[in-house]
């Protein structure tokens, strides 16, 4: 495989609040390739939407990338750490190389302003053009992305549009500067199921058109099993299994996955059976268990071992990363464990 | 939206007529009649009334007959300009008044322009420096503004200006212009004496709408659209600029009309303290002396600024914020 857009390794953003250090991301690793997309799941609040402002470096204070590096390959072969630019060095980078698609496109734009302005800002800002010559590239990508008579449409405000459009907008405006990498961050979580099948479709066609290298985070495996190439289960702020879709889905191996992939419905399912639900609930940032943390949870749980040491990530046979003591690493850490009782 | 304005015209025409009706109720409070405090006030003074004289003012305010004749007459007259006589100065209502609606409205708007002016920039400043030094500096000034009667900080500007530059402070003219006619020299001669009294009446106000800014920019600030902002490579002044404070700008607009009274009513005792020629000290003398034409006419004229501030004020909103704009449609 050719070399990834964008590679992430390590990455750390922890939150300094009042009442302590929140460990938002703690030691996420992905890659991103050209004309492929990365599933990014996990359940709500473990670190997916941190991890996405992280690589645009718009973590909301007072969060801060305190560790890893984001290398992206720019179109002219360079790469960069983006985490080591400065804010302003980074700007010129948000929109024209990665740019975002939110969950909420009616709390992610503006009331105050019409669509055409908000999608011609980062145009006008990015590629130098005029007001006019703007306005007429927004009406172009509204029509791109599949909404109905763009011209008139381009003067309205977002409280205007159903929802669906105003998730096509929102794709129009991320689009606007051509980027290479577009991070997707629950853009079907708001909209019913035609809408987000529509969506899907719109992002797929437009990856196909334009080889764009997609991270789509979603919490819901049905729209990875949909869409993605890749995929990187996260819990707690780390990623505990990255591997191809079909393998993931073949043959989960972390218990999380797993049970993940339990809790989706299937056509084959018999009607009115209760959906299997995971075990216990998702501990609080702050108070985050010790050793695997997942072993709370786990119902394949290694007692004395899972409990007190943190399972590494392991390579396998198959080019999967899992962290799971039952993958490996299991030896090392009884050894340590044993060496620090002794 | 057409529709929406003609509405709120109408309303406002209502809310007119309501005031009318409430002036010439305090027009009526005192007890006797009119002409009865009339001869009341000529006889104390030496004058004498005859009783041909008398009957012919009754008549003249429909004065025995029933409360709606009395109004209508008294509306009637209004509508020509004759706003009755004003006792305690023996000259029409309208001459007693004279510039000085005009002044109080020039100074309300003059420290409407202040609050605006420091509450903006401070408003905003402490919202995104949540916390800062400077944050806690404005907020502690702020209360101080709130806490601190504004006839006091008059007092205690005039004292320091004399103190430091012996510049007796107070007036909106120089004694030498105060009764000129009006002329070019003498609107500078305004301008130069309006941002101080300006500035003291406006504080109070600021430091409230200071708080509100800072809180309402506060709220919008966490809101995901800002996000949106900052992945498009906005710098960090122009995200905030355009999208949180255009949002948080509402209340600003809904101040306009509200300020209008509340700077009439608060400049009474600083325009006693500072001789500011504005009705709110006319206004209670005329209460105090129960000149009751003139208290009844300064209340109407308040009350009509009021509403047409707060059309005003709709209008501001309507530019300000594209939602109600299209709501009305
Ligand atoms: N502004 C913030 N201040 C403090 N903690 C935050 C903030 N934003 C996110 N977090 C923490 O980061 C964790 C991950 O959040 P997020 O990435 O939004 O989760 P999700 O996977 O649902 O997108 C949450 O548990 C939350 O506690
Ligand atoms: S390391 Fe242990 S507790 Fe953690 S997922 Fe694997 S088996 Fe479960
Ligand atoms: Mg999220």
């Amino acid at each position: 495989m050719a070399d990834p857009i964008l590679s992430v390794r390590g990455l750390k953003t922890q939150f300094f609040g009042p009442e302590g250090v929140v460990r938002a991301v703690d030691g996420v690793d992905f890659d991103v390739f050209e004309g492929r997309t990365l599933g990014v799941v996990g359940e709500s609040g473990c670190g997916k939407s941190v991890t996405a402002r992280s690589v645009l470096g718009i973590v909301d204070r007072p969060g801060k990338v305190v560790g890893g590096s984001m290398k992206l390959r720019r179109a002219n072969g360079e790469v960069v750490d983006l985490g080591t630019l400065t804010n302003e060095q980074m700007r010129k980078y948000r929109g024209p190389e990665i740019a975002l698609v939110f969950q909420e496109p009616m709390a992610s734009f503006s009331q105050h302003y019409t669509i055409g302005n908000q999608i011609g800002e980062g145009i006008k800002l990015h590629m130098g053009l005029d007001d006019r010559a703007a306005k007429k590239r927004a009406i172009e990508l509204l029509d791109m992305v599949g909404v109905p008579q763009p011209a008139r449409r381009v003067d309205d405000y977002p409280f205007q549009l159903s929802g669906g459009l105003r998730q096509r907008v929102m794709i129009a405006m991320a689009l606007s500067c051509d980027p290479r990498v577009l991070i997707a961050d629950e853009p079907t979580t708001a909209l019913d199921v035609t809408t987000q099948a529509q969506i899907l479709d719109l992002l797929r066609t437009l990856q196909k058109d334009r080889g764009l290298a997609i991270i789509l985070i979603t919490h819901d495996m049905g729209v990875i099993a949909e869409m993605a190439h890749d995929v990187s289960v996260m819990y707690l702020g780390r990623a505990v299994e990255t591997g191809s879709v079909k393998e993931i889905f073949e043959t989960p191996k972390h218990p999380y996955t797993r049970a993940l992939l339990r809790s989706i419905p299937t056509v084959l399912a018999k009607p009115r059976t209760r959906l299997p639900t995971i075990a216990g609930s998702i501990p609080h940032p702050f108070d985050r268990p010790k050793g695997c943390s997942y072993h709370p949870r786990c119902a394949e749980i290694i007692g004395a071992v899972c409990e007190k040491a943190e399972p590494p990530a392991v390579d396998t046979d198959d080019g999967r990363q899992v962290r799971c003591f039952l993958h490996g690493g299991m030896e090392e850490a009884k050894a340590s464990l044993a060496g620090a009782s002794a | 939206m057409i529709a929406f304005m003609t509405r709120r015209l109408l309303l406002g025409v209502m809310t007119i007529w309501l005031i009318s009706i409430l002036s010439f109720i305090i027009i009526q409070l005192p007890p006797g009649d009119f002409v009865d405090a009339y001869i009341a006030q000529l006889s104390s003074s030496g004058s004498q009334v005859s009783a041909a004289e008398a009957e012919n003012l009754r008549q003249l305010y429909g004065l025995g007959e029933p409360f709606y004749v009395q109004y209508g007459k008294w509306l009637a007259r209004i509508v020509t300009g004759d706003f009755g006589e004003s006792m305690e100065w023996r000259r029409p209502v309208t001459e007693v008044i004279g510039d000085r609606i005009w002044l109080t409205l020039l100074l309300s708007f003059a420290a409407l322009l202040v609050t605006w002016g420091l509450a903006l920039p401070i408003g905003i400043f402490s919202a995104v420096r949540q916390y800062s030094f400077a944050d806690y500096a404005f907020t502690l000034v702020g209360f101080i503004g709130i806490a601190v009667p504004n006839f006091l900080l008059a007092l205690v500007i005039m004292y320091f200006a004399f103190v430091w530059f012996g510049a007796s402070v107070g007036g909106l003219f120089s004694a030498e212009m105060a009764l000129a006619p009006w002329s070019a020299a003498k609107v500078w001669d305004l301008i130069k004496h309006l941002p101080l009294p300006a500035l003291i009446l406006a504080l109070g106000g600021t430091a409230q709408l200071i708080r509100i800014m800072r809180a309402n920019l506060l709220d919008e600030l966490r809101r995901p659209y800002v996000v949106t902002a900052r992945a498009k490579g906005l710098s960090e002044s122009r995200a905030i600029i355009k999208y949180p404070v255009r949002a948080a700008l509402n209340p600003f607009a809904s101040n306009i009309a509200y300020l209008f009274p509340y700077l009439v009513s608060g400049s009474i005792i600083v325009s006693i303290v500072l001789g500011l020629p504005t009705v709110g000290p006319l206004l209670v003398k005329a209460l105090v002396a129960q000149d009751m034409f003139l208290a009844g006419t300064i209340v109407l004229l308040l009350g009509v600024m009021t509403v047409v501030g707060t059309f005003i004020s709709d209008l501001v909103l309507m530019w300000v914020d594209p939602r109600i704009r299209h709501q009305m449609d």
